[in-house]
């Protein structure tokens, strides 16, 4: 059996996790996942402006902290803090924690060849919608292929301490130890779908472990202390998901199904570069206390295709926000949001999109938001969205003088005129396999 | 006779792109039969009404009693395009709970 931890649900979770993963019980893998859709673009960016960027930059900090304390117990660390600068990350990592070895994944940055796939009839056509790339190619700030475990079982076998990698698959980071150590082959279909299922249940942190969640989290056990998952991980597949004793959360039936079925589509096929895992297969049960066994995956062998996450420039976007409150607070927003509207109208700019919530009414649960009588306050949050960056500047200038010239008593503008931001979009599309090459390099 | 969702499910809500995806999970097993009966795709799409704008479908997990609920065209635009304040979907579960659905039928 082996015993692999996620520290990191996505850059930005708390700080503190991995480190109380590795200090308050035995572990044999730390996994830390920092990529989501849009960081690779900001990331993409980084690394224009220099050279040596481009990473999760928490991460070398993070190693060098728990340097000593992984070689003394032995725990490889798997993280996908590369980002679109793996090498320099590993640098980084080095620079600050010269004993730990460092290996490195790369082949999923297909950014610089996005001209050659395209020239050679690999459209990269949008998952959702069926467009070719071609189309947005001018708008394109990153794009990378999803990369399965076995590339990273194989920086593995290296023996290095920390494995870097840019964009895979999430449930890969758990994965991958479990074919090392396992000697799990890509015939060995079903086991990939078990530990891509387990793989997946903790790839959120303590979104598994009962955070998030709707089961008892009015009682739940010190949630200031949560646990982050463990996958207590069997040669044959069947994996056990659990926490440290002693830490706050929980794990139940009820919390493991709730993040399962996070962030899916058809559950019967859940595509990743190792296997089509069926999450229709997989029997869960209680194993005891903060323990929960899940037993019985099945699934197709890896699919021809692989997932590529592209993103681009689609123009630019600014939210302000305005509170009124009681009396008639609700009818005062709605004023307010008529005298915005009016003046952007007499000003004749284009936007894509202009949209008004009211916040403590129906910006959560929208139509489907009960009415309610006469508020205690309420927030207008209006936001434009346009492919010109001037309209939008302007329209951030519309919402102050509302203070002063719109309906009595609005409050809530301390932070003053809102941001132009742009906007980054995500563009998935699929490749050949054969298209990616990934590879390990021992960085020494 | 009609009950709240919350009565008998549990919900997960999150995004991929421009689409929103619903976990239901039974509270009892021996209410996904209820689930299954009443908490059909047209429900939950009529539910949230002019906020989903593509087609609503629904996945069936009997193994842990819960159902899939794929709402695409969900988030106006998807969580980095949209001006939307729930960019990421988060709030629909708790919303769904919401739904009244009808009950066994009883004898009165």
């Amino acid at each position: 059996m082996i015993r692999i931890a996620n520290g990191q649900g996505f850059w930005g979770d708390w700080l503190d996790a991995p480190v109380h993963l590795v200090e308050q019980g035995p572990i044999d893998y730390l996994t830390l996942d920092y990529l989501a859709e849009v960081t690779m673009s900001i990331l993409q960016k980084q690394k224009k402006a220099d050279p040596n960027l481009g990473y999760a930059r928490d991460f070398p900090p993070l190693m060098a902290r728990l340097a000593s304390r992984l070689k003394q117990r032995n725990i490889r660390v798997i993280a996908n803090a590369g980002g679109v600068n793996p090498r320099a990350c590993a640098a980084q990592v080095r620079a600050l924690a010269p004993e730990l070895k460092v290996a490195i994944v790369t082949g999923d940055d297909i950014y610089p060849r996005l001209d050659d796939l395209l020239a050679r009839g690999i459209e990269l056509r949008n998952m959702d919608t069926g467009a070719p790339l071609s189309g947005i190619r001018e708008s394109v700030t990153s794009a990378n292929a999803y990369v399965g475990a076995f590339p990273i079982a194989e920086a593995l076998s290296t023996g290095a301490d920390v494995i870097i990698t840019g964009r895979c698959a999430d449930a890969a980071l758990a994965l991958a130890p479990m074919i090392h150590q396992f000697c799990w082959r890509p015939s060995d279909v079903d086991l990939l779908c078990a530990g891509t299922i387990a793989g997946h249940i903790i790839e959120c942190g303590s979104q598994c472990t009962g955070g998030n969640s709707q089961v008892d989290w009015q009682t739940m056990d010190d949630p200031a202390n949560i646990g982050y998952p463990i996958i207590d991980a069997s040669p044959d597949g069947v994996c056990i998901i659990t926490k440290h004793p002693g830490t706050g959360g929980a794990v139940n039936r009820h919390t493991v199904i709730e993040q399962m079925l996070y962030e899916i589509g058809d559950p019967r096929a859940y595509f990743t570069p190792d296997c089509v895992a069926d999450f229709t297969s997989v029997q869960i049960e209680d194993a005891g206390p903060d323990s929960v066994r899940i037993s019985g995956a099945t699934g197709a062998p890896a699919p021809a295709q692989w997932k590529a996450s592209i993103s681009y420039h689609a123009g630019w976007k600014a939210q302000g926000s305005l509170v009124y409150c009681w009396p008639s607070a609700l009818e005062k927003a709605y004023a307010a949001d008529r005298i915005v509207r009016g003046r952007l109208a007499q000003l004749e700019l284009e936007f894509e999109e202009v949209y008004s919530e009211f916040v403590g009414f129906n910006s959560c649960h929208g139509p489907a938001a009960p009415l309610i009588e006469d508020p205690p306050e309420v927030m207008l949050r209006i936001g434009a969205r346009g492919t010109s960056k001037q309209a939008v500047d302007r329209f951030t200038r519309e919402l102050i003088p509302l203070v002063l010239s719109g309906p009595p008593g609005a409050t809530g503008y301390g932070e003053g005129r809102p941001a132009v931001r742009e906007v980054i979009a995500y563009w998935p599309a699929l490749l050949p396999r054969e298209e990616i090459t990934p590879q390990i390099e021992v960085l020494s | 006779m009609k009950a709240p969702l919350s009565h008998f499910a549990h919900t997960r809500s999150g995004d991929k792109g421009d689409t929103v995806n619903i976990g239901v999970i039974a509270w009892r097993p021996e209410d996904y039969a209820l689930l299954l009966r009443e908490l059909t795709a047209e429900k939950v799409h009529a539910f949230f009404g002019s906020r989903v704008r593509g087609p609503v479908t629904r996945y069936e997990l009997p193994n842990v009693h819960a159902l899939n609920f794929v709402l695409q065209g969900a988030l106006g635009g998807g969580g980095t395009v949209t001006l939307r304040l729930d960019a990421q979907g988060k709030t629909f579960g708790a919303a769904l709970l919401r739904l009244e659905i009808e009950t066994e039928a009883t004898s009165s």
